[in-house]
């Protein structure tokens, strides 16, 4: 329907005119349709706003407005604990991305090039687990396990965090990649085997370029996941294994600094280029 | 089913079904796609499965080329059984119904694949990937991607890719059915270019009966997983020995008249009218009595004679087509027939409905069906 609005343009917004056959209702034309919308954008982009300019604040203060200065920036570049907490975050993230996208990718490949089987739903429901349980309720239950472990067998360490952000990245790496098998024609990959490609070739040769936009897709969202994570990683790091949102958090318990505003607003910028990056992606050569 | 057994005349087959069976799904969704088929095509021959969709042609296609492999009985190539291997093991190669051209990979990429997976050195890829360029008179478009060609050079690339290999069989899946009319009379020929330069048996599958008349050195018809008739072209068309059959190729008049006592051979139908003319069997056996018999339009023409007319009936409708003229009769018995005459420039149209005319019958031309 909103194409044909679009393709039909001006004739069509003067209501008096009778609406061709089958156009039907429009939600766009509907009293408030406008006013809502742009007060839905302004709640949600409003403090963001804020945020990034105060944050470019030269007042210590963060609701007084003084000059436009760089000084927070700085401060959160020489800050040892934010440089710490981010090398950590980086260093999870990262992990977790890699080993979470080739599993997605193998479970992908492993839910829709088989025969359908019995069971098939339950799978999708097991990998798609984390995206339905409460964070809360796997944060704890991930505790509890891994206190358990570590009991038993005495070792500690980054490993663990790392652990937990790859199973709960792995459903968000998991969606793109299994859309895009799922569009991809089948007809290609027989062409393939029809060419006297072996099974492994037509995967190499075939399958796996044409699922890279989707693979990338998959490694970033995963990505950012990770980085943006809170709950999970709030309950499972130990000592001295602050990510950066935590970090974040125990700062703020102190009192909003504008240094606050300067990392959230780093954390926004990078988050948004890399969720466009997704997202031109997700659109590549369909 | 009566395959008519012309095709073993070159020894042992290019491909053989051999009772072959394919049920797809299992219990109360069982779904018989194939109910024991056998076929011979021979080295060389153009071969066309022709039926509607849910025949079970593309079915048997796929059987040959090892996407499927059948319920029950045997794919033979070239003498040898082949049901067990799969698709990348089989001398046998595909062009798709939508081509699937790998999009990521240039024109010479996509020609070159199968060479390349049969392990080929790269002077021998380019090499075979030049000439196929030359067999389909795309030798510019080497370094295009596959996305920014028109449909017709899409085929082209696909027909390309699937012979550059030298397959013993290329199968074709209604490849031309996503062309326009004009492009696909010139594929039509195209096609029938290429089978004769490479030397190479197709197997075609298609719907259209004009496109299996064009280009069939043989044509299966199929109905409901079994084959109807197998035979030239002509053949078919003039002998059908099937109602399907002579109803689902070109157009055709149905008869009801009695197959009279056969003496040294030669068939005699009685006509309601009287008249008794020679006709031609199926080969299945039948028995004298009521037999249906078709006769197709351009083989009857409105007699000159009282001698000629075999049938009699009243002119209903006249319609014009350029090369020939339709002459819709209602006969004394009820039955429609039409009548196809080529108009020549002295042919008169001093035919007007309503008028009571008598109908010849080329001989030869009446065909007794096995129902």
């Amino acid at each position: 329907m909103a194409d044909a609005v679009t393709q039909v343009d001006t004739p069509v917004r003067g209501a008096s005119s009778p609406s061709p056959k089958g156009r039907g209702f429009d939600v766009k034309r509907l009293p408030g349709f406008a006013t809502v919308a742009w007060m839905c954008l302004l709640v949600l982009y409003a403090p963001m706003l804020v945020l990034v300019l105060f944050s470019v604040n030269d007042n210590r203060s963060v609701t007084i407005w003084t000059k436009f200065s760089w000084r927070w920036y700085e401060e959160v570049i020489n800050n040892e604990g934010i440089q710490h907490a981010t090398v950590l975050s980086l260093k999870v993230a990262v992990v977790a991305m890699v080993v979470a996208t080739a599993v997605a990718t193998m479970a992908a490949l492993a839910t829709t090039r088989t025969r359908a089987y019995r069971g098939l739903p339950v799978v999708y429901g097991i990998i798609n687990q984390p995206l339905m349980v409460p964070e809360i309720v796997t944060a704890v239950a991930t505790l509890s396990f891994f206190a358990l472990i570590k009991q038993a067998t005495g070792v500690t360490g980054l490993g663990y965090l790392i652990l937990a952000h790859t199973v709960f990245c792995i459903p968000f790496a998991y969606m793109p990649i299994r859309a895009r098998l799922e569009d991809m024609d089948l007809t290609l990959e027989q062409a393939s085997a029809d060419l006297y490609a072996t099974p492994w070739r037509t995967f190499r040769r075939v399958t796996f370029p044409l699922l890279l936009p989707g693979i990338f897709a998959g490694a970033m969202l995963a990505f950012v996941i990770s980085l943006d994570d809170v709950v999970i990683s709030l309950l499972v790091a130990g000592p001295g294994e602050s990510t950066l949102p935590i970090y974040i958090i125990g700062q703020l318990r102190r009192g909003v600094t504008p240094e606050m505003n300067a990392v959230s607003t780093i954390f926004l910028a990078v988050s948004i280029l890399l969720v466009t990056f997704f997202f031109v992606l997700a659109r590549a050569r369909k | 089913m009566s395959p008519d057994g012309k095709a073993s005349q070159s020894g042992s087959a290019a491909v053989e079904a051999q009772r072959v069976t394919k049920i797809f799904g299992g219990g109360d969704d069982q779904v018989v796609a194939l109910d024991d088929v056998s076929v011979q095509i021979g080295e060389n021959e153009f071969f066309t499965l022709l039926g509607p969709s849910g025949c079970g042609k593309t079915t048997l296609l796929r059987l040959i080329a090892g996407f499927e492999h059948p319920t029950d009985g045997r794919i033979l190539l070239g003498g040898e059984d082949i049901s067990p291997l799969p698709p990348f093991q089989r001398p046998v190669n595909t062009v798709f119904q939508n081509y699937a051209l790998f999009p990521h990979m240039t024109v010479g990429g996509n020609i070159g694949f199968g060479l390349e997976m049969l392990n080929k050195s790269k002077q021998e890829v380019d090499d075979a990937v030049t000439e196929m360029l030359r067999l389909v008179r795309m030798e510019e478009l080497r370094n295009r991607r596959t996305s920014q060609l028109s449909g017709g050079q899409q085929q082209r690339v696909a027909l390309a890719r699937a012979l550059a290999p030298k397959p013993r069989v290329l199968l074709l899946d209604e490849p031309l059915s996503a062309l326009d009319l004009k492009l696909r009379k010139e594929m039509q020929i195209e096609l029938k270019r290429l089978q004769n330069e490479t030397g190479i048996t197709f197997v075609f599958v298609t719907h259209d009966q004009e496109e299996a008349l064009t280009m069939s050195d043989r044509i299966a018809v199929m109905k409901e997983g079994a084959i109807l008739q197998i035979g030239a072209p002509r053949d078919i068309y003039d002998h059908p020995s099937d109602r399907f059959v002579a109803h689902f190729i070109g157009e055709t008049n149905f008869l009801e008249a009695e197959l009279l006592e056969r003496k040294n051979g030669a068939a005699k139908v009685k006509f309601p009218s009287g008249a008794v003319l020679p006709a031609s069997l199926p080969d299945a056996p039948i028995s004298p009595g009521k037999v249906s018999v078709v006769v197709r339009p351009e083989h009857s023409r409105i007699a000159t004679t009282k001698k000629d007319a075999v049938l009699s009936g009243t002119l209903e409708n006249v319609v014009y087509f350029g090369t020939d003229t339709h002459f819709h009769f209602r006969l004394n018995d009820g039955a429609q027939f039409i009548v196809r005459m080529q108009n020549a420039r002295d042919s008169g149209d001093d035919f007007t409905p309503g008028q009571e005319l008598g109908i010849a019958v080329e001989a030869d031309a009446v065909q007794v069906l096995r129902d």
